[in-house]
């Protein structure tokens, strides 16, 4: 059974088409990459299958699967430490223990900032903690959108192996970058998506 | 692929929520100081423009006391939401395998503990300055209780709705305000009524019956106010 499938999808902002017909099935073990230039509509497409945008959007949009929606905001309180952030998050099904917490930070090489305000940690940790959301959730479903960014090449290297892991495991993930595709994920090229509006 | 699955009930996330806001606004105590700082300042001003007459200031106390709780309330809604949709938390809610009004009432109930709790805790004090007798003293408190459960609620439906909207603020008092004159009316009511030694029981009843009406049907409302604002 596909993870999530997206049927004759058409996203308009206002007056403006942005994208007319995207159709996709993501099915267990599958990786696909959003690609486009800026402001094409990677993010709103995005949006629209994590549910977050209805507005405009029209075409089927089915889920059968928990899934884990990581934007560009890491949604992380500035306040809290990495734990705080990672035991309290919102949209996480799982109550992670303590050690599970520790264990994620310390694979995203955090170890030892874990009582540390995420608003004191730089760009690049705040991602690393956003991104160890990964390891403590049961979401067969990943959206994230351009993870990638603020990390360091050890960093990349280590979502690479995430990912792999993930979709090994059954999991299924769709993801935007502007890199070039570092799993021979299938591709969906949005400016195509826009030229047939 | 994490090997746990999903193992937290609604009323465990609801919790989680709660201690998340709760512990986010123990860290920064100027959101509990600043409603409580303004009630403070306001009240120290009536006296200066109303003359200092004991009589006078006793018998507008009721009146003053709630017209000021309401403004300090509003000033609080303003910010309810407004952290949570620039970081990306109320993305995250809104993909929550949880109803969103479930979550949203978490998040405001530690508000309210930080904030309408907290003022009519504090409310005999700011009494006192105003000279209210000590016969309504308590029905003050009980109905800042169950008011500012109303104004609070009421407020976090106008700040759902405006969150992504700049600027945001007149449009949010227009929104709440005129909702929020029925809590102030009972309120007012039910502290003169006790001041002047009659019963203010049937007024504080009516609260209470408009604070549990709130938190049936509030928390629907802001949780469909948030959606339609994620939307924008």
């Amino acid at each position: 059974m596909p993870l999530l499938t997206a049927s004759d999808v058409t996203i308009e902002r206002g007056d403006r088409r942005l994208l007319a017909d995207v159709n996709l099935t993501v099915s267990a073990g599958e990786i696909w990459q959003l690609v486009g230039a800026n402001g094409v509509g990677k993010t709103s497409l995005m949006r629209a299958l994590a549910g977050l945008a209805r507005l405009g959007v029209e075409g089927q949009i089915e889920r059968q699967a928990e899934l884990l929606y990581l934007g560009h905001a890491s949604a992380l309180k500035p306040s809290l430490n990495a734990m705080e952030n990672l035991r309290c998050h919102p949209a996480c099904d799982v109550m992670a223990s303590d050690d599970d917490i520790e264990r994620a930070l310390a694979a995203v090489s955090l170890a030892g900032h874990e009582e540390r305000p995420v608003g004191a940690l730089s760009a690049g940790q705040q991602r690393r903690v956003a991104l160890a959301r990964l390891l403590v959730s049961s979401a067969r479903l990943w959206l994230l959108d351009e993870p990638f960014t603020a990390l360091d090449s050890s960093g990349c290297d280590w979502l690479d192996e995430q990912i792999q892991q993930h979709v090994e495991a059954g999991g299924g993930l769709i993801f935007t970058s502007h890199q070039p595709s570092r799993f021979g994920s299938r591709q969906i090229d949005l400016e195509l998506a826009r030229f047939a509006c | 692929m994490p090997a746990s699955e999903s193992n937290l009930t609604l009323h465990g996330a609801f919790a989680r929520q709660f201690s998340r806001h709760a512990r986010a606004i123990i860290r920064s105590p100027a959101e509990v100081a600043n409603p409580l700082l303004f009630f403070f300042m306001v009240i120290t001003l009536f006296p200066l423009g109303l003359g200092p007459d004991p009589q006078r200031l006793a018998e507008m106390a009721p009146g003053i006391l709630w017209v000021v709780a309401l403004l300090s309330s509003l000033m609080v809604s303003g910010k309810l939401f407004a952290s949570d949709y620039e970081d990306g938390s109320l993305e995250q809610l809104a993909i929550a395998p949880f109803p969103l009004a479930v979550l949203a009432l978490g998040e405001v109930s530690a508000y309210w503990l930080a904030t309408g709790f907290l003022l009519a805790l504090a409310s005999p004090i700011f009494a006192l300055m105003l000279g209210l007798p000590a016969t309504g003293i308590f029905t003050l408190m009980v109905s800042l209780l169950l008011g500012t459960t109303c104004l609070t609620l009421i407020g976090a439906v106008g700040s759902a709705l405006t969150v992504s909207i700049r600027r945001g603020g007149m449009l949010l008092s227009l929104l709440i305000i005129p909702l929020n004159v029925p809590v102030l009316i009972f309120g007012t009511t039910a502290v003169s009524e006790a001041v002047m030694g009659g019963n203010a029981t049937s007024w504080l009843a009516l609260m209470g019956a408009l604070a549990l009406g709130s938190l049936a049907v509030m928390p629907v409302a802001i949780g469909a106010a948030l959606r339609v604002s994620l939307d924008q």
